[in-house]
């Protein structure tokens, strides 16, 4: 097939003998499977923080941002620390899916649905930070343009912080909006595989009725292309008009020219730091290793280098500008950063985000797991100090000597940065239960270029994977309902123990099931089932290990299919729901 | 209106292409074909159109600046112009660089989702609609081809069993 080629040379990106359906077996197993206990825990934890997060913010509320560590030399600390924190994270997302898509990245397809998973979630945890900061939170709507009491008072259009409104809340709606577009035919998936009526009727609710149309999927592809387009620039201007936030101001240290490229490059690190910091251990728990690969970690890396060698060439660009430019209160902030009593900060700033991702040059090291984890929790970790290192340093000693102080959180700003954490990881944890964690419509469509069977098949004289075509095709009458036959006389010795195990249907008393419920098993099957003498849920519940062999030798086609589809775990659910 | 339609079940893509291809070489015509995912070339192959999206993502994007533009006017400089930072609200030309960034994100923002709003209508995908794919399992592995019947239907049964079909049903669609 010459239009599935791809290189020899490009790795598979879908690794194993995987069909089709293994994909959409692969992908709803999490969704459909029952939680363990690390989940629980975890969540449990998770939502602890939460709360935690919850009352802090209250009592905020209730008391007045006074409660916070703030002092009137240094008048943003942690509140805007974090905000720029999770945008930052919020980066990586819609730099997988909008950049990669228009660079015709297969390899973002694995990836990119919890990569959009995440940004819409930490961006939710940054839009928290504003609206608190606010202090009447009720007052909220103030920094929308709506006509309103006092006439003509309206919102000020020349002040950065206005137009972070508006990037923040349009970069917010346009993601989700792009995330659930590409959840559609995903959701319909899930619908059209649910047991259960109520996940039916939520699945149903949620995937809009997607059929997969070919029309449907022309405009689908056409939309993703558009979205993808006005989601590049769009994320590049919202980190800019982030950094807008400080660079438009005379305060020395913030007041730099460098500030918007630095601060889209810095985004991009974070948010590919957490990206794999999630998909480590999400492809593990969920057993999509096959689908986020080694490669894909490794490319990651990759980004993660580079982008960190962009900010460590930034971090040296502005100590240079400051000591050319002559200006001694700017040379001074950039000593007293290094130097001043904020030095440590300085440098776990420098050490995590500069030295931590030249590792990363090494092909040992960048497809190292456990390795790549290590250095992606250290890059968050980094990404975080450069925040505090940027606003808390060039604030607490200003022009002003005597009012010269530091700042220390307390309870409540450590409360509510550990609750948004928390509030992250409940909503990360919930989506990895309920949602297709992968774009299976997506990386189906690359399975016959970029999977390690197809490849083999091409490049090596492999078998070929793709699904037989029977010669004559099964004819199934609308209208006319099957007619179940009995049982044939002549059974074999095998189909004797089979029934001696899982016990005979009687087709005369007892009705039959309607097979085709179970996953995997299709009309045909189904007849061949019949015809072996299994037509109830509860013969197929009895199913272990010794009678899914004896299946199997009955079988012509589908063997093995049993076993790896749980037949006898699918049934019993179906047994008990009927 | 109900008419009769035979549902050709394939279960590869490229089998289900070259099926295409054949029955429109035949003059039979293709009423819809339903994949889980989205086949490239299927759509030249089954002789649609061009979809046009791309051209009202434009528009509302002309839209939304154009809107963008009159409310900063509107806002800054003729409702109540005022001198922030030494900087007069005179004319618009001069105070544009300030509204920059709120203009292309209102631009953005009508394109998105007003781009996005059209898809939905019009492929008919809002919250609480039924699905309409003829088999559960063509979001999961199977592709169907949904042919009129016109003329004799045996004929174009056998026809169509030839095209590498794994399952054929006659059906009438409403």
């Amino acid at each position: 097939m010459a239009s599935h080629y791809e290189a020899p040379i490009r790795k598979p990106l879908i690794t194993g003998e995987k069909s089709y359906h293994d994909i959409t077996v692969d992908v709803a197993a999490p969704v459909e499977g029952k939680a363990n206990k690390l989940w629980w825990t975890v969540f449990i934890i998770s939502l602890l923080a939460f709360l935690w997060g919850l009352g802090a913010i209250i009592y905020t509320i209730g008391t007045g941002i006074g409660v916070w560590g703030l002092n009137k030399t240094v008048g943003w600390a942690w509140d805007i620390t974090n905000f720029v924190w999770w945008v930052g994270i919020g980066h990586a997302g819609t730099l997988i899916s909008a950049v990669l898509l228009l660079f015709r990245q297969k390899w973002r397809m694995g990836i990119n649905r919890s990569a959009e998973a995440m940004t819409i979630f930490s961006v939710v945890q940054a839009g928290l930070f504003p609206v608190i900061h606010m202090g009447r939170v009720w007052n909220a709507h103030f920094v929308l343009p709506l006509p309103n009491q006092f006439g003509t008072l309206w919102t000020n259009f020349n002040s950065p912080l206005l137009w972070d409104v508006f990037a923040i809340s349009t970069y917010l709606s346009v993601s989700l909006v792009f995330w659930w577009t590409g959840l559609l035919p995903d959701f319909a998936m899930l619908r059209d595989r649910a047991v259960k009526p109520f996940q039916k009727k939520i699945y149903s609710l949620v995937s809009f009725g997607w059929t997969g149309r070919a029309k449907d999927w022309q405009r689908f592809e056409e939309v993703s292309l558009v979205l993808a387009g006005l989601a590049t620039p769009l994320v590049l201007s919202v980190h800019t008009i982030v950094s807008f936030d400080f660079a438009t101001s005379v305060i020395p240290g913030w007041h730099t020219t460098i500030f918007p490229p630095y601060f889209v490059a810095g985004a991009v690190f974070s948010g590919f730091a957490m990206v794999n910091t999630l998909l480590i251990i999400m492809r593990k728990v969920s057993n999509l290793e096959a689908y986020i690969t080694k490669g894909h970690i490794e490319l990651m890396n990759i980004v993660i280098m580079i982008t960190g060698s962009i900010v460590g060439c930034a971090y040296i660009t502005e100590l240079f500008i400051a000591w050319y430019s002559g200006v001694e209160y700017e040379q001074y902030a950039f000593l007293n950063r290094a130097t001043g009593p904020y030095w440590w900060a300085y440098l776990l700033m420098m050490s995590c985000n500069v030295f931590s991702p030249q590792f990363m040059w090494f092909k040992k090291l960048r497809s190292s797991i456990m390795f790549s984890f290590i250095i992606s929790i250290v890059v968050n970790i980094g990404m975080w100090f450069e925040r505090f290192v940027i606003i808390v340093t060039s604030l607490h000693r200003d022009y002003l000597p005597s009012s010269w102080t530091m700042f220390s959180p307390t309870f409540v700003d450590i409360g509510i940065y550990v609750g948004t954490i928390g509030f992250f990881f409940v909503l990360f944890l919930l989506y990895a239960r309920t949602f297709p964690v992968i774009a299976q419509a997506e990386v189906k469509s690359i399975l016959k270029s970029s999977g390690e069977n197809y490849k083999k098949y091409r490049d090596e004289n492999g078998p070929n994977p793709a699904p037989s075509v029977p010669v004559k095709a099964k004819k199934v009458k609308e209208t006319v309902k099957e007619v179940v036959e009995a049982p044939k006389e002549n059974i074999s010795d095998n189909t004797n123990s089979l029934m001696g195990s899982i016990g005979v249907f009687d087709t005369k008393t007892q009705t039959p099931d309607d097979l085709k419920q179970i996953s995997g098993v299709g009309p045909k099957l189904e007849k061949t089932l019949n015809s072996i003498g299994i037509y109830s849920f509860d013969q197929v519940s009895k199913m272990s290990e010794k009678e899914y062999d004896l299946l199997d030798s009955l079988l012509t086609t589908f063997k093995g299919r049993a076993k790896r589809d749980d037949w006898a775990g699918q049934a019993k659910n179906l047994k008990n729901n009927g | 209106m109900s008419s009769k339609v035979i549902q050709a079940m394939y279960n590869d893509d490229d089998v289900l292409m070259s099926a295409v291809k054949e029955v429109r070489a035949a003059n039979h015509h293709i009423e819809e074909v339903y994949t889980p995912f989205p086949v490239h070339g299927l759509e030249k192959a089954m002789g649609l159109k061009d979809t046009r999206i791309a051209i009202t993502a434009f528009i509302y994007g002309c839209i939304g600046f154009s809107f963008a533009v009159w409310l900063m006017n509107y806002i800054m400089i003729e409702n109540w112009p005022q001198d922030i930072g030494g900087k007069p609200s005179f004319t618009f030309l001069q105070n544009m660089p300030a509204f920059v960034p709120v203009m292309f994100e209102m631009t953005v923002f009508f394109a998105a989702h007003l781009m996005v709003i059209t898809f939905y209508m019009r492929s008919k995908l809002w919250p609480f609609k039924k699905a309409e794919n003829p088999d559960p399992r063509t979001t999961d592995d199977m592709f169907v081809m949904e042919v009129a019947v016109e003329g004799n239907e045996n004929e174009l049964v056998s026809f169509l069993e030839n095209t590498g079909t794994v399952e054929i049903k006659v059906t009438e669609k409403h």
